[in-house]
């Protein structure tokens, strides 16, 4: 099937065309042109995606690629291609899909919003981009459609420019991205220096196939350590997790897309894309690229967690959540278990979105509101939002059996109990299950249960066109549970290419017993604190929260993200200013003074020429003029005209040479 | 008693000084011109006394061949002297030389 990886450059290039139209052809006032272009674009790509994903059903461990040359020099070429294989494919397809959901969401979202053909235009561009990443067959062009990601992602981020948090957060956004694309750019630089090519799969010559691999030997851990910055920094792994959250300046629907769907697993993709080069010499399935990998996951999944227990801001706790699912992705990445952490890819792109468009129809419901102490007693005024947040909270905390999340968290937790370096990050991951269960309850009691208070009040439920693509994503994370389900590793034999078989046995396994009691204990944990938060109605939102009132200095700890933030700004910022400072002195004053310095010694050179001209040599012609003058004027008096004078002088003449003649003889 | 060199040489000196005063102290243009003639009167009584009493008295008469050339120029010089005066008058209608400055410088 060589025809649809022929016209594989379209899926990427339709948003863009889209976006390139809306941002350029359209005026302000086009609301609706702009938004069914930008949903056209998207339901192209959506069934370029499906034709995508049949093709690749055909044969078992399809790959087809189609490579070109970008350009030449000397005898080297740098080429670049796109790649249709499961993982290209099996994202292609979540990304459209949800994305696609999205966008129709935001049509009731953005509606009052000045700049609505701008967001329209963004969304598509994102779109463009981070289909581009998914399907680029070179590290170069991943690069290349990753920094566009980026971009987009600093766009939407502060859209809302005229608010100075959203400027912030957008730059914070850029700039610590940036940091983890500079590991990124330098792993790419020394692959090429090492491999001679960056293209993956280039018929066996590629830099992920055997032949290229065996030339990188030892460096290849440092280039996977290298790419592996790249995607902390894109998927908000400590350290570099800081911007997430605060990214949730954005509209909602972008947080949705960018920063839980789509852009922020760009990461784990790339992980498992380039995943050959963190497992090249594994000895049991261990390298040492892969255990960094595994503790950073850990690290990140517990401590967001943890930060989420004690947030207030009803999209923070979801950022938090991210994070941690995040990190939940790449230890599964780093144990081995790379289909398990993709399909949880898979599964949290559905759920995840469908919680954030959840919480947006509760933001879009309470007007603006997005502190959950002030909520309570939704789900009598929104219904829908209720029943589908509902079902996205359980697939998050991961409820087994119907929820999406429950299968591919339990895969999950099986590939790190087996894994041979250390029992650790299992039990911690146990620990944050019970952490996810946990938060996602207190933030539904919060926000559903309880007696109204000051914001919801008024509360109404949200127009179709934002009901619809949740009903459509809850649909989504249950159905998901099907083609998920251990008993029928569809989806793992698919990207793994490993035989497929059906055993209803592994349904029921160790690990779901396990995974149902961390669950319960959660949910149970959450509703036994929180059952009685949320209770006064009125306008009395400030109660204290449960947690606090038990270990205030816990809860503000965790309330205060840590202080990783202030941790940050002591330090590397703190450096950084010191080092801007620094710079700024030496440029003010030590160029510029040897600037000024050699700008003054001109100046005094300048001064010393014009004196030695103004009274050396003008004043010397100056005085040869005037003493040319004085004895014209001497001269001219002599000449009087009178003839007697004249002849006088002739006469004293003849007498003085008389006299001198008479005095010589 | 036979007259002397000295005595010729005083009196050719006396008459060179007074034609010098005239030509220089006069102001009317004709009696600066008698001052002059005055001089070259004293300059061929030069001539002569010099060639009298030279030592061999009775050579060619050189000077008294020079002092008729030089009446004869003089004759001509008071010519043209007049002439000149006469040209002056005829356009500045004054022979007052104190107020003939054109040559002034």
């Amino acid at each position: 099937m060589s025809s649809i990886i022929d016209h594989l450059w379209l899926v990427p290039a339709v948003p863009f065309a889209a976006s390139l139209i809306i941002i350029l052809g359209l005026p302000n006032a086009r609301r609706r042109s702009a938004a069914t272009l930008a949903i056209a674009g998207q339901v192209a790509v959506l069934a370029l995606s499906t034709v995508a994903l049949l093709s690749t059903l055909q044969t078992h461990g399809f790959r087809a690629v189609q490579n070109f040359t970008w350009f030449t020099f000397g005898d080297n070429a740098l080429r670049l291609g796109f790649v249709l294989d499961p993982l290209a494919a099996a994202m292609l397809l979540m990304i459209s899909l949800v994305g696609l959901c999205i966008f129709v969401f935001s049509i009731g979202y953005m509606a009052e919003d000045k700049n609505f053909v701008r967001f329209f235009a963004y969304l598509s561009f994102f779109s463009g981009a981070m289909l581009g990443v998914v399907i680029a067959n070179s590290l170069l062009l991943l690069f290349v459609f990753w920094e566009l990601v980026g971009l987009a992602s600093y766009l939407l981020i502060g859209f809302w420019i005229e608010r100075p948090s959203a400027a912030a957060a957008a730059k914070k956004a850029f700039i610590t991205t940036r940091i983890g694309d500079m590991g990124f750019f330098l792993g790419m630089l020394w692959l090429y220096n090492r491999g001679g090519t960056l293209v993956f799969y280039d018929g066996g010559k590629g830099c992920l196939e055997s032949a290229g691999l065996a030339m990188l030997g030892a460096s290849a851990t440092f280039i996977a350590l290298l790419i592996f910055f790249g995607a902390v920094g894109k998927s908000g792994q400590f350290p570099l997790h800081v911007w997430l959250p605060d990214a949730m300046e954005g509209p909602t629907p972008v947080s949705a897309l960018i920063h839980a769907a789509t852009m922020v697993a760009a990461g784990v993709f790339l992980v498992a894309r380039v995943y050959p080069l963190f497992s090249l010499g594994a000895i049991n399935g261990v390298t040492s690229s892969l255990t960094v990998v595994v503790w950073i996951g850990v690290t990140t999944a517990l401590m967001a967690a943890l930060i989420a227990i004690a947030q207030a801001d009803i999209k923070r706790i979801l950022a938090y959540s991210t994070v941690s699912q995040l990190g939940l992705m790449m230890v599964s990445m780093g144990v081995g278990g790379v289909a398990a952490g993709i399909m949880h890819l898979l599964a949290h792109g559905f759920f995840k979105a469908l919680l954030f468009l959840g919480s947006g129809s509760v933001i879009h419901g309470c007007h603006g509101e997005q502190d959950i102490r002030k909520m309570g007693g939704l789900r009598r005024f929104m219904p829908v939002t209720f029943v589908t947040y509902a079902i996205g909270m359980m697939a998050l905390s991961g409820v087994p059996f119907f929820f999406s999340g429950g299968w591919t968290k339990e895969e999950i937790l099986h590939a790190t109990a087996h894994w041979p370096k250390s029992p650790v990050p299992y039990y911690l991951m146990l620990a944050g299950v019970i952490l996810t269960a946990l938060y996602m309850t207190r933030q539904v009691i919060y926000v559903f249960f309880g007696n109204p208070r000051a914001s919801a009040e008024h509360a109404h439920e949200s127009p179709r066109v934002m009901t619809m693509p949740l009903i459509v994503l809850a649909l989504g994370a249950i159905l998901l549970s099907v083609v998920l389900t251990p008993a029928w590793s569809w989806l793992h034999g698919y990207l793994t290419g490993e035989p497929v078989h059906f055993e209803i046995g592994r349904l029921i396994q160790p690990m779901l017993f396990v995974s149902l009691v961390l669950v319960s204990a959660g949910i149970g944990a959450g509703w036994w604190m929180y059952r009685k938060a949320g209770m006064q109605a009125g306008d009395r939102p400030a109660e204290i929260d449960p947690l606090e009132y038990a270990q205030p200095a816990l809860f503000r700890f965790l309330a205060n993200k840590m202080w990783i933030d202030e941790l940050y700004a002591h330090t590397v910022i703190a450096f950084s200013w010191m080092a801007a400072r620094l710079s700024n002195w030496m440029d003010r004053y030590f160029w510029d003074g040897l600037v000024r310095g050699f700008g003054a010694m001109g100046q005094l050179l300048g001064i010393f020429t014009s004196d030695v001209d103004e009274r050396g040599i003008n004043a010397g012609v100056d005085e040869t003029t005037v003493g040319a003058r004085g004895l014209g004027r001497l001269m001219s008096a002599a000449h009087s005209g009178q003839i007697q004078t004249y002849l006088g002088m002739v006469a004293i003449g003849m007498l003085a040479l008389l006299l001198l003649y008479a005095w010589l003889a | 008693m036979t007259p002397t060199l000295q005595a010729f040489v005083f009196v050719s000196g006396a008459l060179f000084s007074v034609g010098l005063l005239a030509a220089l102290s006069r102001r009317h243009a004709i009696f600066i011109l008698i001052g002059i003639e005055l001089m070259l009167a004293a300059a061929n009584l030069n001539f002569i006394a010099f060639w009298r009493f030279a030592p061999q008295p009775h050579q060619p008469p050189v000077g008294v061949m020079l002092a008729i050339f030089s009446i004869a120029i003089s004759a001509a010089e008071a010519a043209v002297g007049l002439a000149m005066v006469i040209a002056v008058y005829r356009h500045y209608h004054t022979t007052n030389v104190d107020q003939l400055d054109q040559l002034k410088g």
